[in-house]
């Protein structure tokens, strides 16, 4: 557990000295969402329509932007391989880069989006459960995410191979989250689709660490 | 200052029957080795005859195509994380981030390799005082030179104590002066019941080390995949 928090640590650390990762994936996030009324016009009725999809979309194409970093930097300066040869779990390690991953780009993010959302004249009735589905689709896409930098390390134009690897398993996430607020929107109940977002973040969280730690091992052999 | 190492247990680690295969060619193969507390093991041999390789496979970042590592005759694999706790490996790239500085990032190493955070802080001065960094201490790792990263890398040999040194090629980039360091902080590593395996190819002084030439273990012609994959089994 203390290993768990000591790479946390860091990589915040890292990620607050760098600095432009996370702002980079919100100014992203911010930008395209604005480009929407004026690719689509202003009308409320459409804008208001396209919201949901508009703020899923975007923000999962966001949280890609920073996804290559997440292990390429250590697999280059060989911190990885220390990483690797740490007496604790390599699970534990890896859910901690994510977890940091997650802290730096999935949060952001969900600060924004209610800002966004009012941009593109959602419903106040959305903005709850907006927000509800971000916070449990966002650290499934860093999981997911994670599971995809591991694979692609080491491969020439990795970022590219990372979003075709990794945008078809974001899918469900997309269609559950939107769900989620076109049902509240319309006065239904957004319970059900935020029960299937909870059950993909349990699952990935069971599985993403395990088998980004199996992918790393393979890369650094 | 000397640090508080207290002299761990006799111990063994061993080595029977490593291979090693790299991209389907044999780079070793029938390599035993036994290494004592107090002892120390130098890989000499030209480029590519596996001296990183075994040293990689040795630290498990690398399965052995055949053969067991074992220590005190127990097989490592059985318990990676307890392997892992008695190691320090050290390889070509130093791990040293731009933006931390050198007690920052030497201080992640030791916390991470031993979390006890009190103890570590104290070890991370005394290696710094060491290997003559502490005057950079608070100088971001972009900073420094190639010599001053690999001596950074070094120090964490020191500020979390292991049994177990796996070090590859360590006096790269290193002056005179700092490699007079290290050889000095090795004698005291072997004096304290610590064991040493190197690779080199510069001078560096470790009496009574036993020297292995890995292309003795050189198998003469590439071998066909059929022939590899019976070896691995």
């Amino acid at each position: 557990m203390n290993r768990f928090l000591e790479v946390v640590r860091r990589d915040l650390r890292l990620a607050l000295r760098q600095g432009s990762d996370s702002v980079m994936v919100v100014t992203f996030f911010v930008l395209t969402v604005v480009l929407f009324p004026f690719g689509i016009g202003p009308e409320v009725n459409v804008l208001e329509r396209v919201s949901a999809g508009v703020l899923m979309v975007t923000a999962l194409l966001a949280s890609m932007l920073s996804l290559d970093r997440l292990f390429q930097a250590d697999y280059e300066d060989g911190s990885l391989e220390l990483l690797v040869l740490t007496p604790a779990p390599l699970g534990v390690v890896v859910a901690a880069k994510m977890l940091a991953h997650w802290l730096t780009t999935g949060l952001p993010l969900m600060v924004a989006a209610p800002v966004l959302a009012v941009l593109l004249h959602m419903q106040a009735e959305g903005f709850a459960i907006l927000l509800a589905a971000m916070a449990l689709g966002t650290p499934t896409l860093s999981l997911i995410g994670g599971i995809g930098a591991a694979l692609v390390l080491g491969a020439r134009r990795g970022g590219v191979l990372l979003s075709l690897l990794i945008l078809p398993l974001y899918v469900p996430v997309l269609i559950f989250g939107v769900g989620a607020i076109d049902a509240a929107v319309q006065g239904m109940s957004a319970k059900p689709h935020l029960m299937i977002l909870a059950g993909i973040l349990v699952a990935a969280l069971a599985l993403a660490p395990w088998a980004s730690s199996a992918a790393l091992r393979q890369a650094l052999e | 200052m000397v640090p508080s190492m207290t002299t761990p247990e006799p111990a063994t680690f061993s080595g029977t029957h490593l291979a090693c295969l790299r991209g389907g060619r044999v780079v070793f193969a029938g390599l035993d080795f036994t290494l004592a507390s107090g002892g120390a093991l130098v890989l000499l041999g030209p480029n590519g005859s596996g001296k990183s390789s075994l040293l990689r496979v040795m630290a498990g970042l690398l399965r052995p195509a055949h053969g067991v590592l074992a220590w005190n005759g127990q097989p490592v694999g059985d318990d990676p994380e307890a392997q892992a706790a008695r190691t320090h490996y050290l390889g070509h790239h130093d791990a040293v981030k731009p933006v931390l500085s050198v007690a920052e990032n030497l201080g992640f190493w030791a916390r991470l390799h031993d979390p006890h955070m009190g103890r570590a802080g104290r070890a991370v001065d005394n290696a710094l005082d060491r290997f003559g960094l502490s005057h950079l201490a608070a100088i971001p790792g972009k900073m420094l030179s190639a010599g001053q990263k690999r001596r950074t890398n070094l120090a964490r040999l020191l500020a979390a104590p292991s049994p177990l040194w796996l070090l590859d090629e360590p006096t790269t980039a290193l002056d005179k002066a700092s490699i007079k360091a290290l050889e000095a902080v090795l004698a005291e590593h072997r004096a304290t019941g610590g064991m040493v395996v190197l690779s080199t190819h510069a001078e560096i002084d470790l009496p009574g080390a036993t020297l292995m030439q890995l292309d003795d273990f050189a198998v003469a012609e590439r071998f066909d995949e059929p022939l590899g994959e019976e070896l691995a089994h």
